[in-house]
């Protein structure tokens, strides 16, 4: 019989799980409910006693590392958490979040378990076996993987399964002690993109993409960035939305063209960007083939606004697409957004 | 003051992200259509962590730059063509299988046996760089693995940004959820840097930098050990393309006004 142990860890005020942890939570208790397994969750937090209230109705034995060392997401020492934990829940199936933090380490702990490691999980199936659903390729080829070893360990993409919700209250834990290795690493905090506005929302229901048709010359035979600036800031103001970006819309900053100063790399999304999860995208002056195919993949309604009417990336990829110039067009929509909210 | 490092890059060879993908069965497993003809190129977020490493070892005189790639020889001298007239390097080529679907421990394992057996090579100087994920796979566990193996347990993923200090230690900046950097202060190598895109623009071809490795890189690909890749358990139930087909609609009749009107429609209360 399977033992299923659900890495969780804490987020960054470190007074609850994060929700990734949550939805991996859900993804055992599912897997466990399956196979007839039992299901362990192992929490690696500063205060795990805290964050672990959230689980008590999860009907887990709850395992924790607790410590100050754990505040913190770095290598050495959540390498070794991880892997007392699975080595206290004698684990043969290890669910974890792939989140920064998990994603950094997970494979560190399964080779030291003498185990194996799937990443970007999407779904978990199979009736007696367990079938994971995976995409290779940048999103571009889906394949269902198995494999008959263990422990076997199982990154679970963010946005795949529902987060847990239970009922929170005081819970038993059982803490597992970790001599931690001299740590030559120090964490000293966070830093957002020095352009000033963030403008990444994973937990937005909408994503703007910004295409470099923005900062080519419009029919007057001008540039117009900074208006394209402003319409785009307006935009994500006004809904609420996360950016993202084409390459080479980033890229121009390095080949001396204008740029839009608040963009990013960590804007971009496709090919070496990200793929990111929302309810809705909306592309805007994007022509190629990575915002429309690699980025957009798990983006639920589509809709483009493009002057190319053939082009070939938005057919079959968007539900929508307005042959037009975005300038006027999101001009427009941002006013009928701001009177919507006056 | 200067700090000499050993810089290792593991790159492999991904298929152009132009071309069109299409899996099919082989006899050693699923792969791709016509996967050997395809045009390749060096996997797009290891060819940053390259960059960077080249970089480093100019600002920092009397460091080494190994380039670590495993693929078929004749697509890896295909690749290196290119490859060789951005920075300089040192290539170690290893003869192995092309493609995403084959297990990452037993790459890994390869890997890091090459690594370790590297000439010259002093591993409290190593700062072992890769891409974070590679553009075949994917799988962001290759780089994690090969450092295990080497006993490195100073890992960063989604690097952006090193900066190294005149006491061997550097900032490191990570990438988070949110938009954010992890920021991070190890003491100094060795250590483990899966790089994201970094801040550095591709470097322009330079010939002389080709002519100059082209002089190692083919000596070096004509000896390059063959690598088999066990599966470790790992078997393929299904592999297909995407089968979500969107019926588009085109509009092309709307005035702006009418197609904002559309919009906001559509996205409703956020």
């Amino acid at each position: 019989m399977e033992t299923i142990l659900v890495l969780t860890h804490a987020d960054e005020s470190g007074s609850a799980l994060s929700k990734a942890s949550m939805e991996a939570v859900t993804a055992g208790k599912e897997l466990a409910a399956r196979l007839s397994a039992t299901l362990t969750i192992g929490i690696v937090a500063a205060d795990a006693a805290a964050v672990a209230r959230s689980l008590a109705s999860a009907g887990a034995r709850l395992f924790a590392v607790s410590g100050e060392a754990y505040a913190q997401a770095r290598y050495a020492s959540d390498v070794v958490a991880a892997e007392a934990l699975c080595r206290a829940a004698r684990a043969t199936i290890v669910l974890a979040p792939g989140t920064s933090r998990f994603t950094r380490v997970a494979a560190g702990v399964a080779h030291r378990l003498g185990g194996f490691i799937d990443t970007h999980i999407t779904a978990l199936g199979g009736k007696e076996t367990v079938e994971a659903t995976r995409w290779f390729y940048r999103q571009r080829v889906e394949a269902v993987i198995s494999r008959d070893v263990r422990p076997w360990f199982l990154l679970l993409d963010a946005g795949t399964h529902a987060a847990f919700a239970g009922t929170s209250q005081p819970v038993q834990i059982e803490q597992v002690a970790v001599e931690l290795p001299a740590l030559r690493t120090t964490v000293s905090g966070f830093r957002a993109p020095q352009q000033g506005q963030q403008t990444i929302r994973p937990d937005a229901k909408m994503l703007l993409v910004a295409g470099a048709g923005w900062t080519k010359k419009q029919p007057d035979g001008q540039v117009h960035v900074t208006e394209a600036g402003e319409l785009i800031l307006g935009f994500l103001r006004a809904t609420g939305a996360s950016l993202g970006s084409s390459k080479s819309l980033v890229d121009q900053g390095g080949e001396g063209e204008s740029v839009l100063p608040f963009l990013t790399h960590l804007n971009q999304i496709g090919q070496t960007g990200s793929t990111p999860r929302h309810q809705k995208g909306l592309s805007t002056c994007c022509h190629g083939e990575e915002p429309h195919v690699v980025g957009w993949r798990f983006i639920g309604e589509r809709r483009a606004i493009s002057l190319d009417p053939n082009c070939g990336w938005t057919r079959g990829k968007a539900d929508v697409v307005y042959v037009a110039d975005a300038f006027p067009v999101m001009a427009k929509v941002n006013e009928l957004l701001e009177a919507k909210k006056a | 003051m200067t700090n000499i490092l050993h810089i290792v890059v593991c790159a492999g060879i991904v298929p152009d992200p132009l071309q069109t993908l299409e899996p099919v069965t082989t006899p050693a497993g699923p792969g791709l259509k016509n996967e050997m003809v395809l045009p390749a190129v060096l996997d797009p977020w290891a060819a940053c962590a390259l960059y960077e490493a080249a970089s480093l070892a100019a600002r920092n005189p009397g460091s080494k730059l190994w380039l670590v790639s495993l693929g078929p020889k004749a697509k890896l001298q295909q690749v290196m063509m290119t490859v060789a007239q951005k920075v300089a390097f040192e290539l170690v080529p290893i003869d192995g299988p092309i493609g995403g679907f084959p297990d990452a421990h037993s790459t890994a394992a390869v890997l890091a046996e090459t690594i370790a057996a590297l000439p010259g090579l002093d591993r409290a100087k190593l700062l072992l760089f890769g891409g974070w994920e590679s553009a075949t796979r994917g799988a962001g566990v290759t780089l994690q693995l090969v450092g295990e193996r080497l006993g490195i347990s100073d890992q960063f993923q989604g690097v952006d940004e090193i900066s190294l200090r005149d006491d061997g230690s550097f900032e490191v900046l990570e990438r988070v959820e949110g938009g954010k950097h992890q920021v991070s202060v190890c003491t100094g190598a060795p250590a483990v840097l899966g790089w994201a895109t970094g801040n550095m623009s591709e470097p322009r071809n330079n010939p002389q930098i080709g002519m100059n490795n082209m002089r190692t890189i083919m000596p070096a690909l004509q000896k390059a050990k063959a690598a088999k890749l066990e599966a470790n358990g790992l078997s393929y139930i299904s592999v297909s393309l995407p089968k979500q087909q969107r019926e588009t609609r085109v509009v092309k009749d709307m005035t702006p006004d009418q197609i904002a009107a559309e919009l906001v429609e559509w996205i409703g209360a956020e």
